[in-house]
């Protein structure tokens, strides 16, 4: 079987047998949950619960009548003990619930249950209960899986693709989901193929799982619309446009989004949670993580119930060794740096890497050289040096003649720039700049 | 836990540990066999000249940037590289004084007054060999093997005489110091190529056309290959990073044009040989390739 790739991309150090072969286990349930009412690329929500109210597990929260936004639920049973601006995972302070866990855990009547069959329900019928379930995209993302699926009748969807190829270094959430929960996977990725219309469908992994890899080709092998597809293991394949590019040789337009070309990509953690979702009745509250890093005691996979504040799963991975000089959540390349232990976890959270200072990132920026390293890797074929240097000598009207809105933010240039260049910060500061002028 | 102490910087949080010491120092050390070669043809003077070359382009960097109160990265290899490449390009009878003065010019002209390494339009090395080619053409063009004077390969064939094609590769034939052994050359540039260090296409582009060229021309493609300075120059000089393009196929173009300038020079102009000022000349069309040749980012219609 052919191995496939996409043009450029990087191979940094993964790290990942710290946690390749650890089985998830569950994490401790938490004595208070933080849950932000924003927790998806969309609307905002309203509160439908007040301070002081008692809530069952799996409750509904938040919601809105607009149709971009997922709900959120509650994970634990508890009191709603406040609802304040909380800082969030993304750095920003956002209005969230703080639940007192109870003892009892009990569960909120299965609102998500129908009365029919899974084989009956109609598509229309399975975006609802995704939408109500209150699921976004686990690969960090977070936009609502409802709309990705809901597509435009003018549209025409060829493929669908599961996306478990899990770049990042450091990360083994999808990896291990593949090796312990494969039919779970194909039950929902068949759910979502149903609610688009999809016929063909297939499965990007990464030839560094090779476990992985032979699971899910033994559960597709009743399955005749769906294959297994193995990638090369290079930075950034799992980004959907490098997927793409890889195993259709479609280009996704400029601007544009997969449906443009006739493609929907989901992760592979959402797929279990539509599982979840319409086969168990289960609103998303729960989902998996890598505690990982030369700073964690017993680096591991857990489940977790979202809004559990990242110190508990810290301490349920044996705690901090050494002394933490960065705590990452999500991956190395595109994760966010934490001020403290007390963030709550997120629905888009799949990693806490913790990492001791000398194996920190520092961009004490040198002259360019002009190497080109940062040119021969960039996945978008895009010129960083040029956009760093435009954003810093503040040439801001030049930045869309150089495509500075195609970047996606991958991190490969400051990765690979050895004058330590911080060549993606200026770009995002491009980035912001350039928008500001197109309004 | 204390919160205090931890760092909030942005992604990517892990890095690739390549520094751009490693880099020039890397170069440096696939210079060695072309040393070793010129030693062995030219004997110790060869290493004499090569050292002088190389403090003066360090020296000159010191004093630069103490005064431009700058950090001293005198240990960055950069200038310990041009000071290298410059002597590799100059005759074993150069008087000391006079490699002294062309690596002080390269890096003093060069590079320093441009703003330091990653500045400089032209590669360095060059700047000082043509300061010198202009200045002493008698020193510059005074060939000695097995203390005999001699002629280059390129100045035997303008006057149509054979030379062995075994000679040229090994190198046992008058010419400057590091340009005649393509083996020692060709060695080092193997593994930066492996190293990802240097850009093939550059020197692929420029040998090609050189090839192309002397072909049509009715000349002897594989003299012009071996003979005199392409290969130093293709491999190491016209693939310097600051001064060559950084698209890919502004490298193609930047490689063909320095090849077909040599072509031109050494078959119609009124020098042997053309590297040097080919290299020097598409120098300075860099920005504009790198304008004009930019890649089709992805998703862009053609």
């Amino acid at each position: 079987m052919s191995i496939l790739t996409f043009k450029q991309g990087i191979h940094p150090e993964y790290y990942k047998e710290l946690t390749k072969e650890k089985p998830l286990k569950k994490a401790n349930r938490p004595k208070e949950v933080i849950i932000p009412l924003q927790q998806h690329i969309g609307a905002p929500l309203d509160s439908i619960v007040k301070k002081g109210e008692h809530v069952k597990k799996y409750q509904k929260l938040a919601d809105t009548e607009s149709f971009v936004a997922a709900p959120v639920h509650a994970s634990v049973s508890g009191t709603i003990k406040s609802i304040e601006k909380i800082r969030t995972p993304s750095g920003q302070k956002t209005l969230s619930f703080i639940i007192k866990a109870d003892e009892e855990d009990e569960e909120v009547d299965h609102s998500l249950k129908t009365n029919k069959e899974v084989e009956d329900l109609s598509p229309k019928e399975i975006i609802e209960i995704i939408r109500e379930a209150g699921i976004v995209g686990l690969g960090g993302a977070m936009f609502p899986t409802h709309v990705k699926l809901s597509v435009p009748e003018d549209k025409k969807v060829e493929y669908f693709i599961l996306n478990g190829i899990e770049c990042e270094p450091f990360l083994n959430v999808d990896n291990r989901m593949m090796i312990e929960r494969s039919s779970d996977i194909i039950t929902g990725m068949k759910l979502m193929m149903k609610a688009a219309g999809v016929k063909k469908g297939f499965i990007g992994i990464e030839d560094n799982k090779p476990r992985a890899i032979s699971n899910m080709k033994s559960a597709v092998k009743n399955e005749d619309n769906i294959e297994i597809k193995v990638f090369e293991t290079k930075y950034p394949q799992g980004g959907e446009k490098m997927l793409i590019k890889a195993a259709l040789g479609r280009e996704v337009p400029k601007g544009g989004l997969p449906l443009d070309i006739g493609v929907i990509v989901n992760n592979i953690s959402t797929a279990v949670a539509v599982f979840e979702a319409v086969n168990e009745g289960k609103p998303l509250t729960e989902r998996t993580i890598t505690v990982t890093g030369e700073g964690i005691m017993n680096p591991t996979n857990l489940y977790y119930k979202i809004g559990t504040p990242i110190k508990d799963l810290i301490e349920k991975a044996g705690g901090f060794q050494g002394e933490p000089a960065k705590i990452i959540l999500g991956g190395p390349m595109t994760g966010s740096a934490q001020q403290s232990v007390e963030v709550p976890t997120i629905k888009g959270t799949s990693g806490i890497i913790v990492l001791h200072e000398k194996s920190v990132a520092k961009f004490d920026a040198k002259p360019c050289i002009r190497c080109a390293r940062c040119v021969d890797s960039c996945p978008m074929y895009l010129l960083p040096l040029k956009l760093s240097d435009l954003s810093q000598f503040e040439r801001y009207d030049e930045l869309e003649k150089y495509d500075v809105q195609s970047c996606i933010e991958c991190g490969t240039c400051s990765y690979i720039c050895p004058a330590d260049r911080p060549l993606l910060d200026y770009i995002r500061i491009g980035k912001m700049e350039d928008m500001k002028m197109k309004k | 836990m204390n919160n205090k102490q931890l760092i909030v910087t942005s992604n990517p949080h892990i890095k690739d540990s390549t520094s751009v010491e490693d880099i020039m120092w890397t170069v440096v050390f696939a210079l060695v066999p072309a040393v070793l070669a010129a030693t062995y043809f030219f004997g110790l003077r060869a290493l004499l000249v090569i050292a002088v070359s190389i403090i003066g382009a360090v020296i000159t960097e010191y004093i630069f940037l103490k005064i431009r109160k700058k950090e001293i990265v005198i240990d960055d290899g950069s200038a310990v590289l041009t000071g290298l490449l410059l002597a590799l390009t100059l005759p074993p009878s150069i008087p000391l004084w006079t490699a002294f003065l062309g690596s002080v010019v390269a890096i003093g002209l060069g590079k320093q007054v441009f703003g330091g390494l990653g500045y400089n339009p032209f590669n360095p090395a060059l700047v000082g060999r043509a300061f010198l080619t202009a200045s002493y053409p008698v020193l510059m063009t005074t060939w000695v093997l097995d203390g005999t004077s001699t002629a280059t390969p390129l100045s035997y064939i303008s006057n149509g005489e054979l030379i062995e094609i075994w000679d040229l590769f090994i190198g046992n034939i008058g010419g400057s110091l590091g340009e005649t052994s393509a083996l020692a050359l060709l060695l080092g540039a193997a593994y930066l190529i492996y190293k990802g260090y240097i850009n093939w296409r550059i020197p692929t582009g420029m040998i090609s056309s050189v090839i192309v060229i002397s072909f049509l021309a009715g000349a002897n493609p594989i003299t012009h290959i071996f003979a005199g300075g392409l290969i130093i120059g293709a491999f190491y000089m016209a693939t310097d990073m600051v001064t060559s393009p950084v698209t890919k196929k502004a490298r193609w173009v930047f490689g063909i044009g320095a090849g077909l300038l040599v072509a031109i020079i050494r078959l119609w102009g009124g020098y042997p040989e053309g590297v040097m000022y080919s290299i020097l000349l598409m120098n300075t069309t860099v920005p504009l390739l790198d304008r004009y040749l930019k890649p089709k980012t992805l998703g862009v219609a053609e």
